[in-house]
């Protein structure tokens, strides 16, 4: 079990290390979103822009249009909605270095309820032209992805949660630009996953070979640019596909498969995702529960899906 | 090199052939602001347009990003690129899109154009400016309409705090807005008190046309080590076309060939300040 989180702070202070082009931005929420260890190591080159995520961005796209490479963070559902037109105008209009880095995306933000559980933002960015589309599966996945970030031009953002996560890789996560990831191999249905669906897409996995169900297990942990060659070759194999995701279905990672899909090699298709509503307080445990984003509604899902 | 009277000029004649041509456009918000444009380009920054990224350079960014035909004009007769190109503007295809866009044109810091968001970029281009321990400075033209953004007080904030002493905001105060006069649409109030209120070097320029007062309020907010400076501009929109000062009408509509031809007369004879 990691915390997203402390890994994203711990890639930052090792960025800032290498490159003094690194700059970090925050909107008074860096003890949550750990950018704080970023300041703590490199405090010359971090600015609290205050309670205002309008001028945090335009403020990155200021100084990653002089040559910055600009990591913004904040909460997911301030940071891609509040921010919005300026990221869609000033970040991705001009095609800048900027990064963007929200924690605490979806229902598993946990007591803090409705207003602070972003369940669109994936929706949000990807249809942003110049945006790339990235989601944590885990720690060691965010790592990788934030040492990433910093290295390819233009801007992206990057999904991470508050909670702690099941562990999907061992040490070191094998996050590359190019393919999205095969970690279970199956030829019944392909479960496509992001996030903290992840762990739970594998768990499933597990249970459905107890019945001699084989299920290609896929984490799309790149959204945008979508790999096309992964995902429609597991499906040529399984003519079925389950997406899994701590997101609405309108929108995210389901539909950017489903796009694919249906243009190239239309297959059944189930999605599992919050139901076009916000979320609500409670434990984040009991919120993965409550809005069925678990491994035995993977396992029924599939079912259903396999007998359709 | 023109002297500042060809200048204002040559800039306000292009930005009616512009419009024009273009049959739609932003002549008013343009007229407005040439003195502010023409002074910074033609005197004041440290720029070189045979090298428009040139390292440790002056910035200047059109938060007004509407305003293009001004931005444009200038640029050209700065030698940035061939003003026989400003015609194209607005057209499919041209590098003169119908707001700016940093990647087409040289010599434009960042693509501007939705309302308020220029200065907070040009607040991070002073941040970026200041890590890199330069001496320069950035400068960032502002409507007055555009004003009613909250980001924009959000950038002024941030500006202060960071004592961004060499971010220097203009403030086009012609006091009109697509829908009327400022102080009917949204009233801001006394933009002073204001921007001395936010805690940025705050001096008023009453006539926003007369070089010499631009050019010594300019060096004032140069003296000040620890703060921005907001100068406050009172301007006329549509300066220097008859028909077309202080009519909110020409913020957003382009002269047909009759009204073309009377405003390139007018201004032909028209000398500022």
């Amino acid at each position: 079990m990691g915390e997203m989180r402390k890994m994203y702070g711990r890639a930052l202070v090792e960025l800032g290390e290498e490159n003094e082009n690194i700059v970090v931005l925050d909107a008074d929420l860096s003890a949550s979103t750990k950018t704080s260890m970023f300041c703590a190591a490199h405090g010359n080159r971090f600015f609290n822009a205050g309670i205002a995520e309008q001028n945090m961005m335009g403020m990155a796209a200021g100084l990653a249009a002089s040559g910055k490479v600009v990591f913004v963070s904040t909460f997911a559902v301030f940071g891609t909605g509040r921010a919005y037109e300026i990221t869609r105008n000033l970040v991705c209009g001009n095609n800048l270095n900027v990064k963007i880095v929200c924690t605490h995306a979806g229902v598993s933000v946990g007591e803090d309820g409705a207003t602070h559980q972003s369940v669109e933002d994936i929706a949000i960015m990807r249809a942003i032209p110049n945006m790339k589309v990235f989601v944590a599966a885990d720690a060691a996945e965010a790592y990788e992805m934030v040492k990433m970030a910093a290295k390819i031009q233009g801007p992206c953002y990057v999904r991470l949660t508050r909670s702690t996560s099941e562990d999907v890789y061992n040490d070191k996560a094998d996050f590359s630009l190019q393919t999205s990831q095969v970690l279970a191999e199956g030829s019944d249905i392909s479960i496509f996953a992001c996030g903290l669906m992840v762990s739970r897409a594998l768990q499933a996995a597990k249970e459905l070979k107890k019945e001699n169900i084989h299920a290609e297990v896929i984490n799309l942990s790149q959204i945008k640019p979508i790999d096309k060659e992964t995902i429609l070759k597991s499906v040529k194999k399984t003519n079925c596909a389950l997406a899994c995701e701590e997101h609405s279905v309108i929108g995210g990672m389901g539909s950017a498969l489903a796009e694919v899909f249906s243009r190239h090699y239309p297959v059944k298709m189930d999605f599992l995702g919050i139901e076009d509503r916000f979320g609500t307080s409670g434990k984040a445990s009991e919120l993965l529960e409550y809005f069925s984003l678990t491994t035995e509604e993977i396992v029924k899902r599939a079912h259903r899906l396999l007998e359709r | 090199m023109y002297t500042l009277q060809e200048c204002q000029r040559l800039i306000r004649q292009d930005i009616i052939r512009m419009t024009s041509a273009a049959k739609s456009g932003h002549p008013g918000g343009s007229l407005s602001a040439v003195e502010i444009l023409a002074l910074l380009y033609f005197e004041i920054m440290h720029i070189d347009p045979t090298r428009p990224k040139m390292e440790d350079r002056d910035k200047f960014v059109l938060s007004k990003g509407h305003a293009a035909p001004v931005l444009y004009a200038t640029l050209a007769r700065r030698g940035y690129f061939d003003p026989a190109e400003l015609t194209t503007l607005r057209r499919l295809g041209s590098r003169l899109q119908g707001h700016p866009d940093m990647h087409s044109l040289p010599g434009i810091e960042i693509g501007t154009g939705s309302l308020g968001q220029g200065i907070s970029a040009a607040v991070g281009m002073a941040l970026a400016q200041k890590l890199d321990s330069s001496q320069r400075y950035t400068y960032v033209l502002t409507g007055d309409g555009e004003l009613n953004e909250g980001i924009v007080w959000e950038a002024v904030m941030a500006a202060v705090h960071n004592k961004l002493n060499n971010l220097i905001i203009f403030i086009d105060e012609n006091g009109l807005q697509i829908d009327g006069a400022t102080c009917d649409v949204m009233n801001l109030g006394d933009l002073v008190k204001k921007f001395e209120a936010f805690g940025c070097n705050t001096i008023l320029i009453e006539d926003g046309h007369d070089y010499e007062r631009l050019r010594s309020a300019i060096a004032s907010a140069k003296t000040v080590k620890d703060k921005p400076s907001a100068l406050v501009c009172k301007t006329v929109k549509g300066k220097g076309v008859s028909f077309m000062e202080n009519n909110p009408a020409w913020h957003g509509k382009a002269p047909n060939v009759e009204e073309t031809k009377q405003a390139l007369g007018e201004l032909e004879a028209y000398q500022n300040g």
